[in-house]
């Protein structure tokens, strides 16, 4: 008993983490599979989700209205982003998209640096921060929100794909372009819904932790990476997957970070990709390719 | 005719280089001219990866910081010839490549692409906490200068002599490699792979042999930076550094030996003489990366070059992708 | 060269089904069939760029079925491609002279370092390139990038790529389509010519006037099956073959 609390302990934090490792995962997936583009400047929303919410805290000092805003402002960016960056290209091989998602995601970056300088900021959580007891653990009402609010998201996600028209358009195009176009879906209509709905989700996700992580400028590059390990441990492109992959990551961290070192916490989800590379190229949910 | 050019581009080359280890006579401008030759020797390496075989490395930084930290820790703190260090450092770093290149390169672009990343990171992250080995975060000193028959390489300008007649040697061998018969195969895996297949190139072997290949070069990079420094510590191999190599690759053009040195010798320079780089400098680096590839995506001087030759084809009646 | 019960479905879609024919050294086959029919996929099949699901491919009594293409490539079975695929980023000459890779054997260090050997090995694979070329009419624009040629002649340096492997089976997938009748009759003299040499040739081409005139066989593909296998005049009036292309003007 007495070894059980820390690793609930750790077993809560990491699936927080977990949590917003999955939402960013999501964001990868739904460009990946209207697009086939990996969208490296994914992790950059995430930053400027947190940033964009701190600074509207810091002017009307309303949850809502930052959360609501950011989500919004970084939208606008990813929209940006895809008619800027990815519309104009003329030979869109993996190579030149990649090379332009990174160079996206660096010039983000070096903006968001000149606008907020290096120093980290806080954002107040939700609702408070008084620890709920859980049995011999503690839960912070942030984690609560991060989980439910994903949660929610996921499901919405799923009945997004599932039920309504646009979504089933989208699988649609993801399935084949060419098709597609042939029964009137715009393939370019799609092509931008995602790159909203992606920027949007890893808004969400960054606004979500910043109440525990703090934002600052480059944190992004992380998480965007981790979200992208998650994606591809659960199976890219598979919305259960990229919530497994998430969650196992987030999980497996808080773990290392709690029995072996938390200097190597980050390496572990590297080592992870590199194994699932290794032995499971198309992730624990992933069919055959 | 050809042959007569392909001489006198080397001539060139022993003349400017020779030149000005001749006529210049302050160490500032030494040690930017070495930095330069580093910088060409990483930049050569990636560019025989990313524009002649058309697979991506954003983690080669971690092949660089392999090279220097083996030879580091092993003249340093073990008290191993520099020169047996520096080999040590290549059996490190390659071995390191193939088992990422083995599993990442069976997959698409993107794959290697962020296994390399991974990569990167895990590298940079136990630079930083292993620092029993490595010195940690405050870096590893008392690293010997190089030195060959009582010759010792501890000036900038007896550096000069040895970064660059090295690197007039591999400019030299990978010119050779990309004409050779393996060079051709990888430039043709690129252009149409399954083409090469069917011509009997293992395109998987090929693409393993060159990433292996690629990441020699930055170990050798990063050997000859740890005895030039005499010093090296962790942030100098970071993910930001990766990204910087790549820029100079772009700017200097897909597929170009010769663009290398360009390339590497501007985002070289140019940072040392624009003070208001610094705070820019992660704007510029995203900037030059986008903007080249999404409008000449065979990189600047290659894009400009290709251009030129369109025009030309063009009067002849034909097309010339670019 | 044989198939037996050779198979493969894309997911529901069976591509190519329980297809068997041999073709005989030194002849030329022409397989045919209605688009969609499944003869790009055999030539996949054939030249290991997919794996039956069922069948056996022989190639010199050896099966080789399953095997990666590069290998099945350096048992001396070369190919063209229905689009062509070149290296537009290299020469014509260049392109050519892949074509030797599986006959030359510098490596990666041998070339960096230019040992010797390697020199004269580069000059017989020059050679040998440059008489492909020349065989295929395309030596004057050796020096040329392989992306500016017309289709007509990029189609002939594909061929000419191929020939420079010293292929035994060589596998011409519509090698007509685009061209105009002049080169459609150059064509046609090419691969009579690679037949006195004693090249087998398997070729999927839509113009029935050169199928008509250079095959020794032919075998008919329709969803998949294999409607009809002889000698052009039987095929012509073969009735299944007939119906199977009612409505299309092949004869014409
Ligand atoms: N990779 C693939 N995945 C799924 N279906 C495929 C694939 N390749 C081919 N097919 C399908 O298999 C069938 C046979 O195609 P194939 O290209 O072999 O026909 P073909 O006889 O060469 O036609 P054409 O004369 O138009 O070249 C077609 O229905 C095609 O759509
Ligand atoms: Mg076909």
């Amino acid at each position: 008993m007495e070894n059980f609390a820390p690793l609930l302990q750790y077993l809560i934090s990491g699936l927080t983490n977990g949590a917003i490792y999955a939402l960013i995962a999501l964001g990868f997936g739904i460009i990946y599979n209207a697009t086939t583009i990996i969208n490296f400047a994914q992790g950059e929303m995430v930053m400027l989700g947190a940033l964009c919410a701190i600074s509207i805290y810091h002017v009307a000092p309303s949850l809502p209205l930052a959360f609501a805003g950011a989500v919004v402002l970084v939208t606008c960016v990813g929209l940006v982003f895809e008619r800027l960056a990815l519309r104009p290209v003329k030979d869109p091989t993996p190579i030149a998209l990649i090379i332009i998602t990174v160079g996206g995601a660096v010039l983000i970056k070096g903006v968001a640096m000149l606008i907020w300088g290096k120093e980290a900021y806080a954002l107040p959580p939700f609702s408070g921060n008084d620890p709920i007891h859980l049995g011999p653990a503690t839960i912070l009402p942030q984690n609560l929100w991060v989980l439910g609010i994903t949660a929610i998201s996921v499901l919405a996600l799923e009945a997004f794909f599932r039920l309504t028209l646009v979504g089933k358009a989208m699988r649609a195009c993801a399935y084949n372009t060419r098709a597609a176009r042939l029964v009137g879906i715009a393939a370019g209509r799609m092509v931008q819904l995602s790159f909203g709905l992606s920027a949007a989700l890893g808004a969400g996700a960054g606004i979500l932790i910043a109440p525990l992580t703090l934002g600052v400028y480059d944190m992004g590059t992380m998480l965007g990476l981790k979200g992208f390990s998650a994606a591809i441990i659960g199976g890219l492109g598979s919305l259960a997957g990229g919530v497994l992959g998430g969650l196992v990551l987030g999980v497996a961290e808080a773990l290392a970070t709690g029995f072996i070192s938390s200097g190597y916490r980050d390496a572990v989800a590297f080592l992870l990709l590199l194994l699932v590379l290794f032995l499971r190229p198309q992730g624990l949910v992933g069919g055959r390719k | 005719m050809t042959r007569l050019w392909f001489l006198n581009r080397w001539v060139l080359f022993a003349v400017v280089a020779g030149g000005i280890a001749a006529f210049m006579d302050q160490d500032y401008y030494y040690t930017l001219l070495n930095f330069i030759g580093i910088h060409t020797l990483l930049v050569v390496g990636l560019n025989l990866l990313l524009g002649y075989a058309g697979q991506i490395s954003l983690g080669h930084a971690a092949f660089f910081g392999l090279g220097a930290y083996t030879s580091g820790i092993l003249t340093a703190t073990v008290g191993v010839d520099p020169w047996l260090a520096l080999v040590a450092g290549l059996a490190v770093s390659g071995t390191a490549a193939f088992l990422i290149g083995l599993p990442a390169l069976k997959l698409r672009g993107y794959y290697l692409a962020m296994a390399t990343l991974g990569f990167g990171i895990i590298v940079y992250i136990i630079l930083n906490e292993a620092s029993d080995l490595t010195g940690g975060p405050s870096g590893l000193s008392g690293i010997p200068s190089l030195s060959l028959a009582g010759f010792a390489f501890n000036t900038p300008r007896r550096l000069y002599l040895l970064i660059w007649i090295l690197l007039g040697l591999i400019l030299y061998i990978s010119a050779n490699l990309v004409n050779s018969r393996t060079g051709r195969a990888i430039r043709a895996l690129h252009d149409g792979e399954a083409a090469a297949e069917s011509l009997g190139v293992d395109t998987f072997r090929l693409k393993l042999k060159i990433f292996v290949w690629s990441a020699l070069y930055a170990s050798l990079a990063g050997s000859l930076f740890a005895h030039t420094l005499n010093f090296i510590a962790p942030s100098s191999f970071g993910f930001m550094f990766s990204i910087k190599l790549v820029t100079m690759v772009v700017l200097g053009g897909m597929a170009s030996i010769w663009g290398s040195l360009l390339g590497a010798g501007a985002l070289t320079v140019l940072p040392e003489l624009l003070t208001v780089f610094h705070d820019f400098e992660m704007v510029i680096f995203g900037a030059i990366l986008m903007a080249v590839m999404i409008f000449l995506p065979r990189g600047l001087v290659r894009g400009i070059l290709d251009l030129y030759e369109n025009r030309r084809y063009k009067r002849q009646g034909g097309s010339f992708p670019v | 060269m044989e198939l037996h019960g050779v198979s493969l479905a894309f997911g529901g879609l069976q591509a190519v089904e329980q297809v068997s024919f041999g073709v005989a050294p030194g002849t030329v086959k022409a397989v045919i069939g209605p688009n969609g029919a499944g003869k790009t996929t055999l030539f996949n099949l054939v030249t290991g760029f997919l794996a039956p699901q069922a069948g056996r491919i022989l190639f010199g009594g050896v099966a080789i079925q399953g095997r990666p293409a590069h290998r099945i490539a350096r048992q001396g079975i070369a190919r063209t491609f229905q689009l062509v695929q070149l290296f537009d980023h290299m020469t014509v000459l260049e392109n050519v002279m892949v074509g030797r890779h599986r006959l030359s054997s510098s490596g990666l260090i041998a070339g960096a370092l230019q040992l010797p050997w390697t020199r004269t090995e580069e000059k017989v694979i020059r050679q040998k390139a440059l008489e492909a070329l020349e065989f295929v009419g395309l030596a004057d624009r050796a020096g040329q990038p392989a992306a500016v040629l017309p289709l007509g002649l990029k189609r002939m340096l594909e061929i000419a790529r191929a020939l420079a492997s010293a292929p035994t089976l060589l596998l011409l997938d519509e090698p007509a389509s685009g061209l105009d009748a002049v080169e459609t009759e150059r064509l046609q003299d090419l691969i009579l010519e690679l037949r006195r040499q004693g090249i087998t040739i398997l070729l999927v081409e839509h113009d029935m006037g050169l199928t008509m005139e250079v095959a020794d066989e032919i075998a008919v593909l329709n969803y998949g099956k294999l409607i009809a296998d002889g000698p052009p005049r039987a095929i012509q009036k073969n009735p299944e073959v007939i119906a199977a292309y009612l409505g299309t003007d092949w004869q014409g």
